[in-house]
Formats: structure tokens, C-alpha cells, sequence
């Protein structure tokens, strides 16, 4: 099948339910995207789809054929995306390892609703999990990035 | 490509005092690349942990594990500031399994504190070979010449780049240790200030290796079906069902060891396929059939009741005992009891353990996320009968450790499947074999009874405790806290009390035990710091004057009269004392920051709660709100005394990530056992914290301090829970007296 992801044409010869996370990690060597759960429940392998958020773990790659996928690696190439400096800015991440999906997640937040509420940032961010606990440092830099005065950092 | 650089053993040891054996080797023995994992330094090499190269790119080893606490950027940023390196030209590589290091162990909140001064002797040694090859280069004097800012200069103006310095810097023997010079803490160009971690930008666009991007050719991906209980064993299973799935190549049986579990593999089989996918559908056609053995009657809500009935019921083996006790009982005016449950908890980090093997050539390579890449490698090379130096164990950046990937059973895991099926193997635990299968952190029942004077002054404090201790896996049948997991907190209470006793209960483990982040401390902490609040209310003060009251004068804590071996985190009392002004310093300064003591609507209530872990001093602060039976934490502040402080912004960091950790636990950790099973699997029935449960004010404060560097990775964690149960209690005047708090409320 073929599947248009970070921009750039692809084809797939696997079976058509097999987890996009695991097509874009182990067919295409695309490991930016995280497993966390399996299960949808943390938010670690969250991509867009046709700029939607989903977590690619629950999404067959049939669905995204003919469609366009966004990982992290395809956000920027040199961190230069406004999410990525305001991450980059308030030292967001500690292990790292759910980062590409929050940061997808903010992505897909600011370009839904440029300037998100508290209300609309919890609700938006609380399908990923980080158990390093950046919460505070993330809620500070979704602010950032959509040009709202941070909040003080923690 | 190949390369080795070798230096002395002599000359490494003239460097750190640290024990090394033969020659030191640095650099992969074999060809294998990997992106994003470059573990061989490329310059000239200095020392054991600097390389320059000739560009001047100074290489850094950073040879403790990196799992957020940003210490991949500390310690290096330590070298760099005593050699006068720029830190834009500096490059961290990760340091292999390679015992010359010292300990690589990242666990107990130890790695500054043990390497704050050898990273500065490293970093002095480099600045001191680069000055004395300039010198030689100009025939100068020594005295002449001095490193700043990644150029040795000449007195008369003269200059050279580190990169032009490097080759005849490392021909040179190693300067004199006791001549070494260190800087003055006034010309700190790095230490004590906010540096980026190294891996930030990575971080942010996904171009990082764990334990799970690493790739190596024709590897395969395993999937392990495990016993569900404690010692379970494999009766039958189907092997054709899962060898004809597609993409499968072998199905594996792994054979478990008897008891003590240490880090051997557990029972289980080993799906092997082309890809993840085909291996956890294939793994679901296993239908194996377990003899679950005698450890499946476990039932943990039952067996913590038991743990209660035992500690609140009669006297164990006394630890420490200070006056007459029960004499003091007898005379108290007010008598306080209470008995405090904490559950299993699971470790959870969002990285799963993933380990990959390739044996080849005679030798066996690991490139797993671990915080003990030593024992990583002995463990490995016990198990496959090789000798130590024939097991390479590349670091990878970790999601997540908390304490579980000091394990090194994942690790042997893939070593054994590498060498049954001869190839590369990558074994992924899911999430459900994470949670199902950890070393659990041990439950915990404690009984404590206090004494109160016509003052409300604290006159007896009796405490009991039962806790499968984590001395368990390593010794079968063990079933009693030692003194290193007693001296976490519940053996050193540092009260004012003229008398006191301190008791332990047996309890045996139908589980694997292992430490999560701050360890016996969290149950501990828990028990002492609501009880404590507890015997405030009951003498009528309020819970800040009772701490402070409590805990005295002024003094340095000594226990050994009172018949307890204070372990002290491994460190001397004389190095790190116990002082009581710095615990009631994080106190006053903490509340001194808030609002404390003034009216809180209804529904609304202050905690407090402090402690000593890993040799810092930490007070947490909560604000809850409880109504319609729904709990709200609404702020969160913290003050740490962790001594001298590297990188403050990742300190900061560190205490953020504590209290949202202990704020998880507190509100929701919980794993249960029935019939020897782990009831949880998934983050849907293990709930950790997420953005909406969190404070919007979530406040960190470090005092400042030129003692030495403590501890920062876990002593946040501690009084979390304490301090929110009292605040609930303030709030409601309900008493919580056992965690997770979702039991009692909505959160």
C-alpha cells in the first residue's frame, strides 16, 4: 500500500492491520515515535493523520493508506518548530522518551486552537503520559508557543 | 572499524584512587556501527575520561546511565568547567560497561555525590597536560602558561587552541594528582549554572537512540510470554500454533532458576520473529499451560492485613532503643495509635525494558537501556559461562529507570536468545509484561504509638514494622529489613524523644522485590510523617511548630549507642552528618514561602511533611481540596538541601519530577496480587499521574549551600504522600492511613 509520510511517497508490502507505529518503526526505521503502551493509553506514539492526532499503536496501517502521516522526524529537522523551541526554551524533557509525543500532541493542539485555555491544554494533553513528570515545564511551554504569556516556571 | 586506546593501569590510578584492573580499554572491540550510539572517543586521549581530538573537539565520557536526571550533562559539564573547555566544543560520548570507571551503578541518587570531585581531578588533569605541552612548545616556563576558555595562553599573549595541544598532551605522563590545582568555586564557568542537557535537541526531534531504536542487522524481535506467578513453570505450550504464524522464525523455551530470583530470567517462551507485530500475535497462539507452583495462594490485601494484625499485636526484633518505652507509655498523658498500610508499586517507566544481543566472533554484545551496565555484564557473562571481557555492554539513553533497569534480567534475556538462535535478538517487554512482571516495590504495614506529655510534648515513640524486604532476591527466604533499608528512614527518625523503640516483623516474599525511586523511604516516610501530624493534632499545636519542636536542638545524629547501624547511604557520619538544623532549615524556609497558618475556605486544608533521604534534607508543602468526595491537590511546593548543586535547572527539574511521581503513588499506585497474579497490567488499571491531576502551581526551591553534594534523583519523593494525607486531613479531619487515596476519594 502506499502511504505518504513526513512528506515523502512510501510503499508498504505488510499486512494492512498491522499497527502503523510498528510499520513506521520496524519497516521504515522510523523510531522517533515511541511504544509505550499498546493500548492507547499513553500517548507515546502519537502521529498525525491527515493532521489529526492518533496514536498510531491503534491505527492500522491500512487507514493511513492514502493518506499523509506526520511523525516527529518529519516536524522539523532542526528543532525549528515553534513547539520544538518553546520545548527546547523551558528544558521540557528529562528522559526524553515521550517527548515526540507530547510534542505531536501540542503540535496538533496550537494548529486546531492557536491560543489554547488551561481548561483546553489539560484537556488536549491528558491522553499523554510522561512519568518523568514535565507536566508543569509542558503546560509552560504550549503557553509559549502560542505566544500567551508563560506562566512562572515551576 | 576498530578503535582501541589504551593508557596505564598505573596511570589511571595515579588519577583517581579508584581500583582498575590490567589495562584499561576504551573503545568497541568490534565493527558494529550504530547511529546515535557512539560509545569509542575519536581524539587523543588524556585520560580515562577526556579525549581531544584535533579540531579540538573535547570528548567527554559520561559513563553514568542517563534516564532523565540529565546527568549525561552534569558530570561532563563538571570536566569541562575544571579544563577550561568551551562547552560548545565539547562532545558527550557514552562511557561502555568498563569497571575502570568506577562504579556505573546509577542508582541512589549517588552520582554527583560520588563523582563530583573525581569529574573536577579528570578535568584539572586534562588542563594541566594541554599547559604543559604548550609550555613545551614554547619553551616556556609552566608558570607562564595558563588554560582558559579551550586555548592554553602565553603570559606574553601567545596562544593554542586545545585542538593543537592535543597529540603532544597525550604523550605526556600524567601530571601529579597532589599537585593538581582546582578551582577556586568564584571562577566556576560551568558548575552551578543552568546548561541544556546534551540530548536536548534530539529529544525534541526524535532522532535519539533507547534501548528500543537500537537496530542491528538481521536482528530479530522477541516477544516472552512469562510465569504469571513467582516460580512458575512451563508445563506445555504450542509451539507449531506460534512457529507457522507469519514472520515467526523460532519459539523459544526459557528455562527460570530456583529461587533467589537475583536477575536471572523468568520462565517463560520466546516468540522470534521478522518484526515486533508478528511476534506479539504470535506469542498470543502460545497456550502455554503453568504448574503455578506454591507462590500463587498469594493474595495481597489479605496478606498486608496480616502484616498489620502482626505489627499492631506484639513486639518484634527491637533496632534501635532509646530510655524505657512502654515505661513512658505508661506515665503519657495522651496516647496516639495508628497503623499505616502502603501497597506494591509497580516502576513503570515509559521506556518498557529492551534489551538486544549479538554474539559474534567469540564475544557478546549488549546495547540495553540500563543503570548497571556492570552488572549487566557480569550477569550476562555468568550466564552464558564467558568471561567478563568477552561481554560489551553498550549504553543506550534510557526512558525512564526509576530503579527497574538496574535489572539486569532483560539483559539476559536477549544474550540467551541470541545464542540459541545465533543471531542478533531484540526482546521488548510490552507494557503488560512491564507491570505484570517487575521487581515490585514491597508493601509495607507499620504500627506506631507515641506518648504526649500535659505539654503535648513527644515523650515515648514506639514503631513497628513488616516489609518483604528486597534482601529477598538475592537471599532465598530472607524475610527481615536489614539495616541499610532501615536506616531509610524508619531506624532514624531524628526526634527529640528521651524514649523510644524501634521494631521489626517478619514478612516472606511471594514476589520479586526490587528498589524504586527512594525506596523503603516512600513506605517509611509515609508512616512517620502522618503520624507525626497525627501527634500534632492530638497535643493541639500546629503540625510546623510540632516538627520543629520534635526534632530539637541543634545536633548531628548518632545512633550506634542506641543499638542501630546507621548505613548513611554508604557514606560516613563524618562526611555527611546527620544535622538536625538542616531538616528543620527546609521546614522554616518552606513555609516561610507560603501562606501557612492562615484560614483555608472549607474543604480546603495545608500538609507538611519532611524528611532526610540520600543524605538530603527535603520539606513538601500540599494545598488539597476535598469536595463531593473528590480530592484536588492544588499546589505543591518543595525545599531541598542537596548540598552543592551542579546544574540547578535540572535539580529543579528533578524535584518537579518527585513530586508528580509521588503524587501518582499517593493518589493512585497500587498493584494488588490474587492468587500470586499481578491484578494490574496496563496504564488503564495502573493510573499514573497526567496533566489534568496536576497542581497548577507546582513550586521548587533549592537551598543554597556549599556542603557537599548529596543526593537529588529521589529524596523528592518521599514526603509527597505524608503531606498530602495531612492535608486532607486539615481539609476534612478524615484521617487516610493507607495509600492509594482513590481508595477513600475521587481524584
Amino acid at each position: 500500500m502506499k502511504i505518504t509520510i513526513n512528506g515523502k511517497n512510501q510503499e508498504l508490502d505488510i499486512a494492512p492491520e498491522v499497527p502503523l507505529l510498528w510499520a513506521l518503526r520496524d519497516h521504515l526505521q522510523l523510531t522517533g515515535t515511541k511504544f509505550g503502551c499498546g493500548k492507547g493509553l499513553c500517548g507515546a506514539c502519537t502521529v498525525h493523520l491527515n493532521g489529526t492526532p492518533v496514536r498510531s499503536c491503534q491505527t492500522p496501517v491500512s487507514a493511513a493508506a492514502g493518506k499523509e502521516v506526520l511523525t516527529i522526524e518529519g516536524l522539523s529537522v532542526d528543532a525549528s518548530h515553534p513547539v520544538q523551541v518553546a520545548w527546547k526554551e523551558h528544558n521540557v524533557p528529562q528522559c526524553g522518551y515521550c517527548q515526540s509525543g507530547q510534542i505531536m500532541s501540542a503540535v496538533a493542539l496550537l494548529e486546531r486552537t492557536p491560543t489554547p485555555s488551561d481548561v483546553e491544554i489539560d484537556s488536549a494533553m491528558s491522553g499523554n503520559i510522561c512519568r518523568c513528570g514535565t507536566y508543569t515545564r509542558i503546560r509552560t511551554a504550549i503557553k509559549q508557543a502560542s505566544g500567551q504569556a508563560g506562566e512562572e516556571q515551576a | 572499524m576498530s578503535t582501541i586506546c589504551k593508557i596505564s593501569r598505573r596511570r589511571f590510578l595515579a588519577l583517581t584512587g579508584v581500583s582498575a584492573s590490567g589495562m584499561v580499554l576504551m573503545g568497541s572491540v568490534t565493527g558494529s556501527a550504530l547511529a546515535g550510539v557512539l560509545d569509542t572517543p575519536q581524539g587523543s586521549t588524556l585520560n580515562l575520561f577526556v579525549s581531544v581530538n584535533a579540531d579540538g573537539v573535547v570528548e567527554i565520557i559520561a559513563h553514568r546511565s542517563e534516564m532523565g536526571t540529565g546527568i549525561r550533562t552534569s558530570l561532563p559539564q563538571i570536566v569541562a568547567d575544571e579544563m577550561e573547555a568551551d562547552w560548545s566544543r565539547v562532545k558527550v560520548i557514552q562511557g561502555l560497561a568498563n569497571a575502570d570507571y568506577g562504579s556505573q551503578n546509577t542508582d541512589g541518587s549517588r552520582s554527583v555525590r560520588d563523582f563530583y570531585q573525581i569529574m573536577r581531578q579528570m578535568g584539572a588533569a586534562a588542563r594541566a597536560s594541554l599547559e604543559l605541552a604548550a609550555a613545551n612548545r614554547w619553551s616556556a616556563s609552566i608558570s607562564d602558561v595558563a588554560a582558559s576558555n579551550h586555548q592554553i595562553i602565553h603570559r606574553d599573549g601567545r596562544r593554542l587552541d586545545f585542538g593543537e595541544l592535543a597529540a603532544d598532551a597525550a604523550e605526556l605522563p600524567l601530571p601529579d594528582m597532589a599537585q593538581l590545582p582546582l578551582k577556586e568555586s568564584k571562577d566556576f564557568r560551568y558548575i552551578g549554572k543552568d546548561i541544556p542537557i546534551v540530548d536536548l535537541q534530539d529529544m525534541c526531534t526524535g532522532n535519539t537512540t533507547y534501548g528500543i531504536d537500537v537496530r542491528i542487522p538481521g536482528m530479530l524481535f522477541a516477544s516472552i510470554e512469562r510465569t504469571p506467578v513467582l516460580q512458575g513453570k512451563v508445563i506445555s505450550f504450542d509451539k507449531d500454533a506460534a512457529l507457522k504464524a507469519p514472520g515467526v522464525v523460532d519459539v523459544i523455551k526459557i528455562k527460570g532458576q530456583p529461587l533467589p530470583s537475583m536477575f536471572h530470567a523468568l520462565e517463560g517462551v520466546a516468540v522470534l520473529a521478522t518484526d515486533s507485530y508478528s511476534a506479539l500475535k504470535a506469542r498470543e497462539q502460545l497456550n502455554i499451560s503453568w504448574d503455578r507452583g506454591t507462590h500463587a495462594t498469594h493474595n495481597s490485601n489479605v496478606y498486608l492485613e496480616e502484616l498489620a494484625a502482626k505489627v499492631s499485636a506484639g513486639p518484634g526484633k527491637v533496632a534501635r532503643e532509646r530510655g524505657d518505652t512502654d515505661a513512658a507509655l505508661g506515665k503519657a498523658t495522651k496516647i496516639v495509635e495508628a497503623t499505616y498500610l502502603a501497597p506494591y508499586l509497580a516502576h513503570a517507566s515509559m521506556e518498557p525494558p529492551v534489551a538486544t544481543a549479538h554474539l559474534h566472533d567469540g564475544i557478546c554484545e549488549i546495547w540495553a537501556c540500563t543503570q548497571t551496565p556492570q552488572k549487566t555484564q557480569q550477569t550476562v557473562a555468568a550466564t552464558l559461562g564467558m568471561d567478563e571481557k568477552a561481554v560489551t555492554v553498550h549504553v543506550t539513553l534510557l526512558g525512564g529507570g526509576f530503579g527497574r533497569k538496574s535489572k539486569p534480567d532483560f539483559s539476559v534475556e536477549a544474550a540467551l536468545l541470541a545464542r540459541e538462535t545465533g543471531r542478533p535478538v531484540q526482546v521488548t517487554w510490552t507494557r503488560e509484561d512491564d507491570i505484570r512482571h517487575d521487581y515490585f516495590h514491597s508493601c509495607s504495614a507499620q504500627y506506631y504509638k507515641g506518648g504526649l506529655d500535659e505539654r503535648g510534648e513527644l515523650i515515648a515513640w514506639l514503631a513497628r514494622e513488616a516489609t518483604p524486604p528486597i534482601l529477598s532476591i538475592f537471599q532465598a527466604g530472607a524475610n527481615m529489613q536489614d539495616d541499610a533499608s532501615l536506616s531509610q528512614s524508619f531506624g532514624s527518625i531524628p526526634f527529640a524523644v528521651a524514649n523510644l523503640r524501634l521494631e521489626s516483623h517478619e514478612a516472606d516474599a511471594h514476589v520479586r522485590i526490587g528498589w524504586m525511586r527512594s525506596v523503603f523511604n516512600i513506605p517509611y516516610v509515609f508512616g512517620i510523617g502522618s503520624f507525626m501530624d497525627e501527634l500534632a493534632h492530638a497535643a493541639g499545636k500546629d503540625p510546623r511548630d510540632f516538627w520543629l519542636e520534635t526534632i530539637g536542638a541543634d545536633r548531628e545524629l548518632e545512633f550506634d549507642e542506641e543499638g542501630f547501624r546507621f548505613t548513611n547511604y554508604g557514606r560516613s557520619l563524618a562526611d555527611f552528618p546527620y544535622a538536625t538544623r538542616r531538616l528543620k532549615g527546609v521546614i522554616t524556609q518552606l513555609t516561610d514561602t507560603l501562606p501557612w497558618g492562615e484560614a483555608l475556605p472549607e474543604g480546603q486544608g495545608w500538609g507538611l511533611c519532611a524528611a532526610r533521604s540520600f543524605l538530603s534534607y527535603v520539606a513538601v508543602a500540599t494545598r488539597v481540596e476535598v469536595k463531593d468526595g473528590r480530592l484536588r491537590v492544588m499546589e505543591m511546593h518543595c525545599m531541598m538541601d542537596a548540598g552543592t548543586v551542579v546544574n540547578p535547572d535540572r535539580v529543579h527539574a528533578q524535584m518537579e519530577g518527585a513530586m508528580i511521581f509521588g503524587l501518582s503513588l499517593a493518589l493512585m499506585g497500587e498493584i494488588e496480587f490474587k492468587e500470586g497474579e499481578p491484578v494490574q497490567s496496563n496504564f488503564h488499571d495502573y493510573p499514573v499521574a497526567r496533566l489534568n491531576q496536576v497542581p497548577p502551581m507546582v513550586k521548587t526551591h533549592i537551598v543554597a549551600s556549599d556542603a557537599p553534594a548529596s543526593g537529588v534523583g529521589e529524596p523528592g519523593v518521599p514526603p509527597v504522600a505524608p503531606s498530602i494525607a495531612n492535608a486532607i486531613f486539615a481539609a476534612t479531619g478524615q484521617r487516610i492511613r493507607e495509600f492509594p487515596f482513590n481508595k477513600v476519594f475521587s481524584v
